[in-house]
């Protein structure tokens, strides 16, 4: 059976070839008779240009700026876009030799053909203005726009920390980056990136043969704006930050500040520092390494990261485990002849009225006492032995923050030491360790390992009789709710609040009439404590902690000064100074200033 | 009588060939159409290619089940198969999900399934179905209705997903029944709406009255052989003319009426010559009566548009037309389609090294405008083999529809042949500017799940179709 159509296959086919023919006429033109399209194409250069965000503005309490920012350039390149220009013109406009600039072109290809790469980034102002006018010539090189960090007052280095540019490793682990982008790599620039970052545009432009943008790629359909980061209000002082770096001018050392009533850091100084702006722009890589190489290890920041001895200080933690376990009442007396003797062990004394109670035992900073006192704590019957005795004494050792992280919003604090039962067991053997192998704790020396920002945090505890909260530096972010639950929670210690009265008592003595008479201010009752860290590398480490006024205070401080000798000599006057540039705003002791200002410990 | 059939020997090679190759290169220039620098693997599962890649592999997958399923089921449920996927077809309206504006998709994870596009199979094999029954006469009155109605239901449902490409596609089935014994008439006609309906709102009306006129002129002077006649005509219309625009710019009289009287005029004016002067006054009447129909036509989808269909309405008429001048809009995709391709040249820029597509010039890169990823990397060249590939594969797809011995399976092939042929027109004719922006995929190329798994089944059935033809000795 035919079908009777069966010849319509023919008028398919046919239809079929014809559009053939018409679309490879049609490509034909178009592809190859017609120029124009290549023309279009060139034409049609797309050039992405990303809109950096500007990043958070930080204020201090007062709502000074500590840091702002500043326009700079980076010249870029998208190595598919490039022609042959003239290398000798571009290289003199830089400054830089033809074999660098062919490096950095190779590695602006390696990275990517298709995406841009910096060239040279923070262009001076008077480079840019030259390439603004010459940049035609370069095809595939553009001018992006950034910002940079400013900083109206050299000071808060190791607070604020420093903006840099994300490297590959950083940016496989937070995709969000891209080459050349910057990050906060310390201080609060990091602790606070994901509010200061803000958040990218993009503007994506049309780009004709003369690298000249002739116009927005869809009408700016696909663009994007550039949120800046938010603003952060922070909990420094800057006018303390400040000075507290310029008494501590030519020392080593610390010192933070913190208001026992809520957390917030004052000041937090780490001497020596350095300039902020050192490490911003260009010259950053090499600063950096300027840095490094000082031996007075001016990056470090010691406030949050240096292990102390806290040394006599800690002579009120031993006195409040005392009446905690009730081995010792406010008016146990010890006697002292020129410090403590037991079998072989002697701990020495200084000159003193004796024998002592317990405030004056803080008053005079007697040694026999605290020895006396912590014999007593881990010889307590309660405990088994002195193994299980030194565990509960440890347990309410490290309630006061000491030996763990206080977990603040500063980042690379470190926990310091407070030693483990293990740890003795491994070093002197299970059970081969007594109260008096390890004396030297009763007066804060032996392994414990304190940071300045742990004894500020100690000094709050004491000030608010018992607890502390979260130091932390930032107060607020504008325009966004952060979660800051965990600042605002009582971390109490576990002694009981009554026994810090006796003990405040004498930190109040230790000023008015005992080892720190050098920090008194008029019409301020000032409680404070000097301490001094033995340092087997040379001479001792000055410290002091403090707090003012006694009743309701407002200020919690620590102080140390490496290599300075006892705690009253410079620590002391210096905690002083900063709570009288605290809480009256001027020095009357001009005079104590004046020696402290031209003090010069370091001597290079 | 049906024989055991060994697959592999009676299997067209050379269909299954172009398909895999047709295949195979789609997936490269998806590969290039959309790279990434950051996932240079092309087996990335996360970008585009890397889930072609498993769209590929399925689409294997399900075609030799079908390969090895006995083509009898394909009649028996033709039907069936056509029935549920209306009904998911309906429910995708209510339950799925907006992308782009069409509730064309249902979700499951990270897969999204269109119905509509599996819809063309399953409306080919009901037609096939009805079409292969015994003693079946395409010219009786009821069948015709019926025809229409398989393919105007899932059309009008595929149009209320707002998925207007898809919609059209359905009026490609016109090549198959115009090779089961439809009237050209009834094609004429059909091809004349579709022409007038978008030249008229494309095309100033006055344009195409005159080459409406012109037109029958031509035709009917071939048809008599006068060149007198063909002379006198188009004086008249030369005169006709320039009367009409002394008018307008003399009295200021509306310009749609004033034409329309023209028109009505020289209709009847070339009536009454042919009348008078002719023998074949058959033709001039219809000739007159066509002419006519045509003018009124186009008044009315011009009225209808301006006056009855709302704002939106002719929008998106008018987008579908690439009339709008929006730059963000069809013509600038157009446009940038056309750069891409013409910047390719002869040989092109070379795999990856095409600019306008790898900088997201050109929208829909991967999936509608995918050509313009050949035309650019491979140049004239590379278009050519392309479109030489298709062509191969529609005219061998003819050619086996023809040695079916089964109604059913030469009317099932001749529409994979028309819905192919549609598809490829309309695609690679969008991103030359030849036909007007419809978003629809180029078959076994495109990125697409849901696209290449459908076309596959539609092919596949064919291919098994083909296969089991030797059963069948008649
Ligand atoms: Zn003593």
């Amino acid at each position: 059976m035919t079908n009777p159509y069966v010849n319509r296959k023919y008028i398919i086919i046919s239809l079929i070839i014809f559009i053939f023919i018409v679309f490879v006429a049609r490509l034909f033109y178009m592809q190859i008779i017609d120029d124009s399209y290549k023309y279009s194409a060139q034409n049609n250069s797309q050039r992405r240009i990303t809109k950096y965000p500007a990043r958070g503005v930080i204020f201090d309490r007062n709502g000074k700026i500590l840091v702002y920012n500043e326009p700079a350039f980076d010249l870029m390149v998208i190595p598919i876009q490039t022609k042959a220009f003239d290398t000798t013109d571009l290289c003199k406009i830089l400054e830089i030799e033809p074999n660098i600039l062919r490096l950095i072109l190779k590695r602006a290809r390696l990275y990517s053909k298709y995406k841009p790469s910096v060239v040279i980034p923070q262009l001076s102002l008077e480079t840019t203005a030259i390439l603004k006018e010459k940049i035609y010539k370069f095809s595939g090189f553009f001018l992006q726009s950034r910002t940079l960090r400013k900083y109206p007052k050299p000071i808060a280095a190791h607070l604020l920390g420093y903006v840099g540019e994300v490297d590959e490793a950083y940016i496989k682990q937070n995709p969000y980056y891209k080459m050349g982008d910057y990050v906060g790599i310390s201080g609060i620039e990091k602790s606070y990136e994901e509010y200061l970052r803000g958040k990218k545009g993009v503007s994506i432009y049309l780009v004709d043969v003369h690298n000249k943008i002739v116009g927005n790629f869809a009408e700016g359909k696909y663009d994007t704006a550039a949120i800046p980061g938010y603003n952060i209000t922070t909990t420094i002082d800057l006018e303390l930050q400040e000075y507290g770096e310029m008494l501590m001018k030519n020392k080593k050392g610390s010192i933070v500040a913190i208001d026992p009533q809520n957390g917030e850091i004052l000041a937090l100084i780490s001497s020596p520092t350095y300039d902020p702006s050192l490490l911003v722009g260009r010259k950053r890589t090499k600063n950096y390494q300027m840095l490094l190489k000082d031996t007075l290890k001016p990056l470090f920041n010691r406030a949050l990261m240096a292990k102390y001895p806290p040394g006599s200080t800690f002579k009120m933690v031993n006195g409040l485990i005392g009446l905690q376990e009730g081995v010792i009442n406010v008016h146990s007396a010890f006697s002292c002849s020129r410090g403590f003797s037991m079998g072989n062990i002697h701990v020495g004394c200084h000159p003193h009225p004796s024998p002592l109670e317990l405030i004056s035992s803080i008053q005079h900073s007697c040694n026999a006492y605290y020895c006396n006192v912590f014999f007593k704590i881990l010889n307590n019957k309660k405990y088994k032995n002195t193994e299980e005795a030194f565990l509960k004494w440890r347990e309410y050792v490290t309630s006061f923050g000491f030996g763990q992280n206080l977990g603040t919003d500063l980042s690379y604090e470190l926990k310091g030491n407070v030693p483990t039962n293990t740890y003795y067991n491994k070093y002197f053997g299970k059970n081969r360790w007594k109260p008096l192998t390890i004396i030297s704790l009763s007066i804060g020396q032996g392994e414990l390992g304190i940071t300045p920002l742990q004894l500020a945090n100690y000094a709050c505890i004491l000030a608010n009789r018992g607890y502390y909260y979260v130091p932390h530096v930032v107060k607020e972010i504008h325009d966004v709710q952060h979660d800051n639950n965990k600042f605002l929670q009582k971390h109490r210690t576990l002694i009981d609040p009554k026994n810090f009265e006796p003990i405040v008592e004498g930190m109040e003595m230790v000023v008015k009439g005992g080892t720190a008479r050098i920090a008194q201010i008029d019409s301020i009752v000032v409680c404070g404590k000097t301490g001094t860290a033995q340092n087997p590398h040379g001479k001792d480490h000055s410290i002091f902690i403090a707090f003012a006024p006694k009743d309701n205070p407002k200020i919690a401080i620590a102080v140390v000064v490496e290599n300075a000798g006892f705690g009253a000599t410079y620590a002391a006057p210096i905690a002083s100074l900063m709570i009288e540039k605290y809480l009256k705003r001027k020095i009357k002791r001009v005079n104590l200033e004046k020696y402290i200002f031209e003090s010069d410990l370091i001597r290079r | 009588m049906q024989r055991n059939i060994n697959i592999s020997k009676t299997i067209d090679w050379l269909t299954l060939g172009l398909y895999l190759v047709i295949v195979l290169l789609g997936w490269l220039n998806i590969f290039a159409a959309v790279y990434n620098e950051e996932h240079r693997s092309i087996f990335d599962i996360t970008q585009q290619y890397g889930k072609q890649l498993i769209w590929i592999i399925t689409s294997f997958l399900i075609a030799t089940i079908i390969l090895f399923t006995d083509s009898i089921y394909y009649q028996i449920f033709a039907y069936p198969i056509y029935f549920i996927l209306l009904l998911l077809t309906i429910l995708v309206i209510f339950f799925g999900k907006d992308i782009n504006g069409q509730k064309a998709w249902f979700e499951i994870g990270w897969i999204r399934i269109q119905p509509s596009e599996f819809l063309k199979f399953s409306v080919n094999l009901a037609l096939a179905k009805f079409m292969s029954t015994y003693n079946f006469k395409i010219h009786n009155y009821r069948n015709l209705i019926t025809i229409i109605l398989i393919i105007v239901i899932p059309t009008a449902i595929v149009f209320m997903q707002h998925d207007t490409g898809t919609a059209i596609v359905f009026t490609s089935f016109i090549f198959m029944l115009y090779r089961e014994g439809l009237t050209p008439f009834i094609m004429f006609f059909t091809v004349i709406s579709i022409v007038l309906f978008i030249m008229s709102l494309l095309v100033q009306q006055d344009i195409i009255i005159y080459a409406l006129l012109i037109v029958s002129i031509v035709i009917f002077s071939f048809v008599n052989g006068q060149i007198t006649f063909i002379l006198s005509a188009i004086g008249a219309l030369i005169g006709i003319f320039l009367i009409s625009k002394g008018i307008v710019y003399l009295f200021h009289i509306q310009f749609l009426e004033q034409h329309f009287i023209i028109s009505v005029a020289i209709v009847f004016a070339l009536i009454g010559m042919l009348l008078g002067k002719l023998k074949k006054i058959k033709y001039a009447v219809h000739m007159g009566v066509l002419l006519l129909a045509c003018i009124t036509f186009t008044f009315m989808v011009d009225y209808i548009f301006h006056n009855i269909l709302e704002p939106h309405q002719q929008a998106r008429i008018n987008e579908l037309l690439g009339k709008s001048n929006d730059l963000k809009g069809v013509g600038y995709n157009v446009n940038q389609s056309k750069i891409a391709i013409g910047s390719g040249g002869f040989l092109g820029k070379g795999f990856l090294q095409g600019t306008q597509t790898k900088y997201n010039f050109v929208p829909e890169q991967s999936t509608d405008f995918i050509f313009c990823t050949v035309g650019e990397e491979h140049g004239f060249v590379g278009s050519v083999i392309l479109l030489l590939l298709y062509v191969s594969l529609l005219i061998r797809l003819v050619y086996l529809a023809e040695r079916q011995r089964l109604a059913f399976s030469r009317i099932y092939g001749y529409g994979v042949v028309s819905i192919l042929f549609f598809h490829f027109v309309i695609n690679i004719g969008m991103t030359i500017g030849l036909v007007p922006v419809i978003g629809i995929p180029l078959p076994f190329f495109s990125y697409g799940g849901s696209s290449l798994w459908a076309f596959t089944i539609l092919l596949f059935i064919f291919l098994k179709l083909d296969i089991d033809r030797l059963k069948y000795l008649t």
